[in-house]
């Protein structure tokens, strides 16, 4: 990663990445670009230089910052109507944290309006390019991110994943993607779409950048009280085999949890380890280059002396189904505040209160928000809970519980991210469930809390990206990152 | 035929802490503008995140042992959903799956007990205020903690129906934990009614009346429910199951929402709230935290303080902790501020006796104060306004002393018991206050006597002589009068007439 210092000045890294940010403006990654502010901070980070004071671990890297995270620095919309016009007081926790090490955001990332979606097509601002090939989808919901990177604007960009925002639109446009352990950094100042899933994480070109990224945002945050007690990049205790804690992630931080530092296995060598490989995933479905990426992977690990487990997980089948429960519920509850009343966009059919909240939400949020809405509110209603919500809830339980016995046989996972490579513009838009099985094989770490990391794989022929997943046990997000360097 | 009903009672207990439920903004708006006591939190905007607070979890132990109820080591939030703008997030995060309070009871005055099915934290609504064409929101109120109290049907009159929610209100305000002033809501009280022919094992359909803010509106209510719903029976008709509207001017409920209409809130686990583990140790610490409850300062006093002056007293937590602070007497917290005071005291008692001296000055001590409290400071204008700022339970006793050495009249006793309270005057001391006002009696027979022979001396004063030499009673009077003057008011009267009378035989 670029650093300012003596020789290159933040301000230049900053103008730069304005630059190539505008000169690929027809791929519509951003949907604000932070000129202004942006070089005024770079130019007092060059002061602070030329004065020789200390300045952060990340002074005057350009960063994108996906449209979902709250700070004062242009409107935060999430890319969605209804919050047309909101400028933040507030500034998110991982905002802060970087910020605080000298990164200088340049720019808010388009995405799904909410992150509502897998190829930023369901953007108030149009959907955003594919980095490889302009036909095709950036995947999503963090696909501005996602391309930002991909095209080198910028040194990293945030995303958030709830069922595979960051990992899906990394691997479409060949960029590390991890969403990292649920609790890992603050949700706090970032619009929520599903509380019990959402992650925050990060897309960068270099493992040790994602490593530094994490170090620098993970923590407890007294201001979400689902963060985790403060683990990564703490002394290991034991390099035994991961502690599997089985706990939903709705329990994630207790009060009672520990604080005991680090519980994480810290590998000094990355060496014999069990990779598990879930049998289910190799079928007809997959497209033929993504197998084949993942068989060329496995042999690699063999060569390098890594044993390779084959692992039946039936319940994953029913983690897509059970994430469209749990997930539009949620979905239907957080999304409630938006209203017309106190912030954001607000209809100009208001002639009374209900007129007023109808047209509100009818006009500012996009047809998949409603859809989700709908779905959520069906899955809530009085006599339905129980049927589907509590079964949702209980599938997820045994999902956990399963990723628990699986990590007790290898100590990684390696799948695909998705079925497909970026597909076309427009070619799922009208077909939900098609675009909703694109989510299959990242949503069950969502659910189980797991982290997961999207490591560039390589092109298909036609030149599209691809990428594999790289699972691990809860809190083993370090150890993720560390491995992945196997696969390079 | 006779209908029996049966009630059920729902109380909504505002919680003083400091900060707000789920927020560390002030939760006192009391007298502030509004909309000025509103985290981001409370506001709902984007990416917000729900905190907890401490206090209210250990107010809620508090509330639950008042009520003798179970405290449940494992507790959760829910969210409960409605659109309506007192509600920013658009729900109101409540404990519907898992209460933090469980079963318990209250017993009545009467010795009836209800019992109390369960209890739960949740945060409080927004305030709106209508106009013609538009409304104005004050979000101030927003995630005040509120303890939502439901009782079992137990209740079979609307005079149960009034002491129970009396007894509610002491109890909560005896733990301290709501401020429990009534008229600006801090208790508010939803009641469901129903009838049915006397021996019948099934209840009758129930309705549901919102929002009463006072003992006597919920009898009103409840008595105006239970005649209209046994005219609908009588009639041949149903009770429809309703929520219905109170109006207190008119004395009768309206019909505002029935069960069909009912709102279907989608209740779903609060995923941004882990759960609530309290262990028992915790529990059994903050629950020995319960100061003395109603019926055990009955206990306590029974005897001393005449009933019907308990009973008012007992509508004053802050009295009856003083009562309370002047009984125990050598109450260790208090022996510093009484320093001052016991060099004036003759002799210490020894160990032994001390005990038997305290307490039998504390009965004519309490029964003075209990009295005074009860007959003067309540008939004040500024009675409130005192009754934030006691004085001293040593200031009080201090008081009551003098009054029984008769160094102070009962005039004089009530004039300086006021002073007490009075702003200006805090502080000063008791003695002090009745020396600076002259009040104190002169009880110094010696000193008396030569009074008495001066103003025996006078020629003004020969012709009375006389009189009551000669059988005339009552010029003793005026005889004592003049002492009194003499004395500019000092004099102890009583021991003035003693003295008179020993020496005009």
């Amino acid at each position: 990663m670029k650093v300012a210092n003596q020789k290159v000045t933040a301000e230049r890294l900053v103008r730069d990445a304005l630059e190539k940010a505008k000169h690929f403006a027809d791929y519509n990654i951003f949907t604000f670009l932070n000129e202004e502010g942006a070089i005024k901070k770079a130019k007092e980070i060059d002061a602070k230089i030329a004065r020789g004071e200390k300045v952060g671990r990340l002074a005057g890297v350009p960063y994108a910052l996906k449209d979902n995270f709250l700070s004062p620095e242009g409107q935060t919309t999430a890319s969605a109507h209804i919050l047309e016009g909101f400028v933040s007081p507030i500034t998110s926790t991982a905002v802060e944290k970087l910020e605080a090490e000298g990164a200088i955001m340049i720019g808010r990332t388009n995405m799904d309006a909410f992150a509502h979606g897998s190829s930023t097509e369901n953007s108030y601002f149009g959907p955003t390019l594919n980095a490889c090939d302009k036909n095709c989808v950036a995947g999503g919901s963090s696909g501005g991110s996602a391309v930002a990177v991909a095209l080198d604007i910028v040194e990293f960009a945030t995303g958030t994943d709830t069922g595979g925002s960051i990992r899906q639109p990394a691997s479409f446009n060949g960029v590390y993607g991890l969403k990292p352990t649920y609790g890992t950094i603050s949700r706090y100042g970032v619009v929520a779409m599903a509380s019990s899933t959402d992650c925050i994480g990060f897309f960068t070109k270099t493992p040790d950048d994602m490593d530094l990224l994490m170090d620098i945002a993970s923590g407890q945050d007294p201001k979400d009280l689902t963060t985790l007690p403060d683990y990564y990049g703490l002394a290991n205790v034991s390099n035994s085999s991961f502690e599997t804690v089985s706990r939903e992630p709705y329990e994630a931080s207790e009060e009672s949890e520990p604080r005991d530092g680090g519980r994480e296995r810290t590998w000094s060598r990355m060496e014999n380890c069990r990779i598990g490989i879930i049998k289910d995933f190799d079928n007809e479905s997959v497209r033929p280059e993504i197998r084949q990426a993942l068989k060329n992977k496995i042999e690699s690990l063999k060569s390098k002396g890594h044993e390779i487990v084959e692992l039946e997980m039936p319940t994953l089948k029913y983690a897509l189904a059970a994430y469209y429960i749990i997930v539009p519920a949620e979905i239907a509850s957080n999304l409630s505040r938006y209203d017309g009343i106190r912030y954001g966009f607000r209809s100009e059919k208001a002639e009374d209160l209900n007129a007023l909240y109808k047209n509100t939400r009818s006009e500012g949020f996009m047809p998949e928000n409603k859809r989700r809405i709908m779905i959520g509110n069906f899955v809530l209603s009085s006599g339905f809970y129980d049927a589907y919500f509590l079964k949702a809830a209980k599938a997820r339980t045994l999902i956990v519980k399963e990723y628990e016995k699986a990590f007790e046989k290898c100590d990684f996972i390696l799948t695909p991210v998705s079925p497909n490579p970026a597909f076309k513009l427009g070619e799922k838009v009208n077909d939900p469930v098609a675009m909703y099985l694109e989510d299959m094989m990242s949503v069950s770490l969502n659910l189980a809390g797991l982290p997961g990391l999207a490591i560039p794989t390589g092109k298909t022929e036609s030149g599209l990206a691809l990428g594999l997943q790289l699972v691990g046990p809860r809190r083993s997000d370090k150890s993720l990152i560390e491995f992945s360097k196997e696969l390079i | 035929m006779k209908y029996i009903p049966t009630i059920g009672v729902e109380c909504h207990v505002q919680l003083c802490t400091k900060t707000k439920l789920f927020s560390e903004v002030d939760n006192d708006a009391r007298g502030k503008e509004p909309n000025s006591c509103v985290s981001p939190v409370d506001y709902a905007l984007p990416g917000m995140l729900p905190r907890l607070n401490g206090e209210a979890i250990r107010f809620a132990i508090l509330a639950g042992k008042a009520m003798n109820c179970k405290i449940n080591n494992y507790s959760r939030f829910d969210r409960k959903h409605y659109f309506y703008p007192d509600s920013p997030k658009g729900y109101q995060i409540t404990q519907f799956y898992h209460p933090i309070i469980g079963e318990g009871y209250v017993d009545l005055p009467s010795g009836e007990r209800v019992r109390i099915e369960h209890a739960h934290l949740e945060g409080d609504a927004g305030k709106l205020t209508h106009f013609d064409k538009y409304s104005l929101v004050d979000l101030n109120r927003v995630d005040t903690p509120l303890i939502e109290i439901v009782s079992m049907p137990d209740i079979h009159s609307a005079k149960d129906a009034h002491d129970y929610c009396k007894e509610l209100w002491r109890l909560m305000c005896f733990t301290g934990v709501t401020n429990g002033d009534l008229y600006n809501g801090n208790m508010r009280f939803d009641v469901n009614t129903s009838i049915a022919p006397e021996g019948s094992n099934e209840l009758g359909t129930r309705t549901e009346v919102k929002n009463l803010n006072s003992f006597r509106s919920v009898e009103r209510a409840i008595e105006y429910e239970i005649a209209r719903q046994t005219k609908v029976l009588k009639s041949g008709e149903k009770v429809i199951q309703e929520t219905r509207g109170w109006n207190d001017a008119t004395g009768k409920t309206t019909g505002q929402r029935s069960k069909e209409e009912a709102k279907d809130y989608r209740y779903m686990p609060e995923p941004d709230l882990p759960p609530i583990n309290l262990t028992q140790e915790f529990i059994d610490t903050e629950a020995a935290k319960l100061p003395m409850m109603p019926s055990e300062y009955k206990a306590k006093f029974a005897g001393i303080i005449a009933d019907d002056t308990l009973e008012v007293l007992l509508d004053y937590p802050e009295l009856m902790k003083k009562l309370g602070e002047i009984s125990a007497g050598d109450d260790s917290s208090e022996t510093v501020s009484r320093e001052p005071y016991e060099a004036s005291e003759e002799s210490e008692p020894r160990d032994g006796e001390r005990e038997q001296t305290l307490s039998k000055k504390n009965v004519s001590a309490l029964k003075l104060l209990s009295n005074l409290f009860a007959s003067v400071l309540l008939a004040e204008e500024k009675s409130a306004e005192y009754l934030n700022d006691l004085p001293t339970a040593m200031e009080l006793s201090e008081l009551a002393e003098m009054n029984e050495k008769k160094e102070l009249s009962s005039t004089a006793t009530k004039e300086v018991f006021l002073r007490l309270f009075d702003p200006q005057m805090k502080g000063r001391g008791t003695k002090n206050i009745a020396k600076e006002l002259g009040l104190i009696q002169e009880n110094d027979l010696d000193a008396l006597e030569a009074i008495v022979d001066t103003v025996l001396a006078k020629p003004e004063t020969q012709k009375a002589q006389d009189d009551f030499r000669n059988g005339e009673e009552k010029v003793i009077g005026f005889l004592v009068g003049q002492v009194m003057k003499e004395s500019h008011g000092k004099a102890n009267p009583s021991a003035v007439q003693e003295i008179l009378r020993k020496k005009l035989k």
